[in-house]
């Protein structure tokens, strides 16, 4: 199925690209930066079942990774992408360690706190971070002689083989003996523990992992604003991705992606409304999960549990 | 002004600020210990009761009787009526559809309607920090360099009145009892013919009303309310209430007098800038050490 309808999904993608309106580019590409990071939470909070609210923190830490390095020390993006991605990651390793043994609502509350101890000390950080006003004049990447510039269109291209990468490994390796064992983790600790699963080392692959995508993100972020300030890193944003995950179905990597792309898109839709649009997105949210409380496409394996009215977390 | 009234002083600042705290983490742990549900719009609801009480000041303030000191436990009694009303609306519209729904979902629905109080708001006052003209414009009392305001004290005592008839509510009469059996056990309660809809509806409306106490008490002791009000001093009830133990109504109280403190010695000692790193930073310590936050039990993992 997937094989057959690939090639059109493809076509469907790369359409944007010769789109002359540059507004409609501009949002597909929030679109997929949110596609990303909605898989990358979906890691952490769908596979692994850990919830986390303070998922803003890791994209953070990979945009401004990339900024200080690209201003202080002139690192090109090709280089500071992938250094993004990993001290992202390695944060979302060290914020595991202590909090590992915390669970559920609890550990919600903790990485919460995290996301705004981050979020705060990059505000008042100035001399590194530029404070409240943030950091200016950060570098476009470069491929030979061509400068990706201000232009959505690259960055979208950009991030359309970053998501179908990190879509692509996600999927594998939810099938894999890594998955397993997160869903083993997710549905019942104890029983995994049980079964022999180091679950302290699963939960912290997944935080690592999901941490680096959102180091990603942040990476491509920064480098396509140009400009970065703390506002962009907030609560919300946390908030926003969540909702985006559960919308999609727990679990499910299409789902994150899809949910992504309804969230991100819905306001832009409701942009006819104008002061309305936020209150309508409101409305809409709930509505959306009134009439499907299990998201667009909920991982089959947690249906059973959904349907005992348990959550997951 | 010596070490120790500096002390002291933060001291009092901070407990006043808890005081409020610990009115809106009551809601919270409310309503997580009824339906184990992190109501994220209950935020919303306290800037909410910061605007009802705004509009009644601002609307009676040419009444002779606005000009009486007791007029505020009217416009008390108007934003915890107006509260309570819109959390059990909430309740009703949009939660209870969705009793069933897995428990990570219903937060979709607290995000979307915390966007709709918020933009209601924002449509109907604007965007920009409004004026709330102090309900208790007498003097400070000042001794050995310590000063007190009316407005502080009102602050206390409302809240530990409020505290202290919510814990009889709770632990001596009939509704009380409906509440702890129900969040105990949902079934068991049904059986035993306890109607749990009405209870969290009620619930509900109890947790908006003190949420809208704290709102007024807020926007007076700062002097200016703003739509985006709700958005953070809900986080840090939602802290407090983790802190003293989410579910647990003495932890609550607690947990938001402890956060009070700990920001207020932190901004005076430390500085302002980093008063919220520092309230957080005590909350993830906490956890750490109390996994189930200061107060709270040990429950089963699933429950």
């Amino acid at each position: 199925m997937i094989r057959k309808i690939a090639p059109f999904l493809l076509i469907l993608l790369l359409l944007p690209l010769f789109d002359s309106n540059s507004y409609r580019v501009d949002v597909l590409c929030t679109a997929a930066l949110y596609a990303l990071l909605a898989i990358g939470l979906n890691l952490i909070v769908g596979f692994a079942g850990l919830l986390h609210l303070g998922y803003a923190a890791f994209f953070a830490i990979g945009a401004y990774t990339y900024a200080l390095l690209n201003l202080r020390v002139g690192c090109p993006f090709w280089i500071g992408l992938p250094i993004a991605a990993f001290s992202a990651g390695v944060a979302g390793v060290l914020l595991g360690l202590p909090v590992i043994r915390v669970r559920g609502d609890y550990l919600a509350i903790v990485t919460l706190g995290f996301g705004e101890i981050v979020r705060v000390t990059v505000t008042n950080l100035e001399d590194w971070t530029g404070g409240p006003n943030g950091l200016l004049g950060i570098a476009h990447p470069v491929v030979g002689s061509y400068n990706f510039g201000v232009d959505s269109k690259p960055y979208y291209l950009l991030l359309v083989v970053l998501v179908s990468i990190v879509a692509w490994a996600c999927t594998r390796m939810a099938r894999s003996r890594i998955g397993l064992a997160w869903m083993a983790i997710r549905e019942d600790e104890l029983a995994a523990a049980c079964s022999g699963i180091d679950t302290a080392r699963f939960k912290l692959l997944a935080l690592g992992l999901g941490g680096g995508i959102a180091g990603l993100a942040g990476c491509v972020f920064a480098a396509k604003q140009g400009t970065i300030t703390p506002d962009s890193f907030d609560f919300i944003l946390s908030v926003m991705v969540l909702a985006m995950v559960i919308l999609g179905g727990l679990g499910s990597v299409g789902g994150a992606v899809l949910g992504a792309v309804v969230l991100s898109l819905a306001p832009e839709l409701l942009r006819s409304f104008s002061t309305y649009r936020m209150l309508l997105f409101g409305i809409v949210m709930v509505l959306l999960i009134r009439y499907r409380p299990q998201g667009f496409l909920g991982a089959s394996e947690i249906r059973r549990e959904l349907k005992g009215g348990h959550g997951s977390a | 002004m010596s070490v120790f009234q500096i002390f002291l002083q933060q001291l009092l600042n901070g407990l006043t600020i808890g005081s409020v705290y610990a009115l809106i983490a009551l809601g919270y742990t409310m309503v997580y210990g009824i339906i184990q549900l992190i109501n994220f719009a209950h935020g919303e609801i306290f800037m909410v009761g910061g605007y009802i009480g705004l509009t009644v000041l601002v609307i009676s303030s040419g009444l002779p009787i606005a000009a009486s000191p007791l007029f505020l436990i009217v416009v008390l009694i108007a934003a915890a009526l107006g509260c309570a009303l819109l959390g059990f609306c909430i309740e009703r519209v949009a939660y209870r559809p969705l009793r069933r729904a897995p428990k990570l979902s219903v937060l979709i629905t607290a995000i979307g309607v915390s966007f709709f109080l918020q933009n209601a708001v924002m449509i109907g006052y604007g965007a920009q920090d409004q004026y709330v003209p102090n309900p208790l414009p007498m003097a400070a009392w000042g001794k050995g360099g310590i000063t007190v305001t009316p407005l502080q004290l009102l602050i206390f005592a409302v809240s530990i009145a409020l505290m202290i008839g919510l814990q009889l509510i709770v632990y001596a009469t009939p509704l009380g009892r409906a509440m702890r059996a129900s969040a105990q056990d949902p079934l068991a309660a049904r059986l035993m013919g306890i109607p749990v809809d009405k209870v969290i509806a009620v619930t509900f409306a109890i947790g908006s009303a003190l949420a809208g106490v704290g709102g007024v008490l807020f926007g007076s002791y700062y002097s200016t309310i703003n739509f985006h009000d709700g958005y953070l001093i809900g986080l840090k009830a939602f802290t407090a209430a983790v802190l003293g133990g989410i579910g647990n109504i003495p932890g609550a109280m607690l947990g938001g007098l402890l956060l009070g403190l700990i920001e207020g010695l932190g901004a005076g000692y430390v500085s302002t800038q980093w008063k919220n790193v520092i309230a957080f930073a005590v909350l993830v310590l906490v956890l750490l050490l109390r996994p189930r936050g200061l107060l709270g039990e040990r429950v089963a993992e699933r429950a």
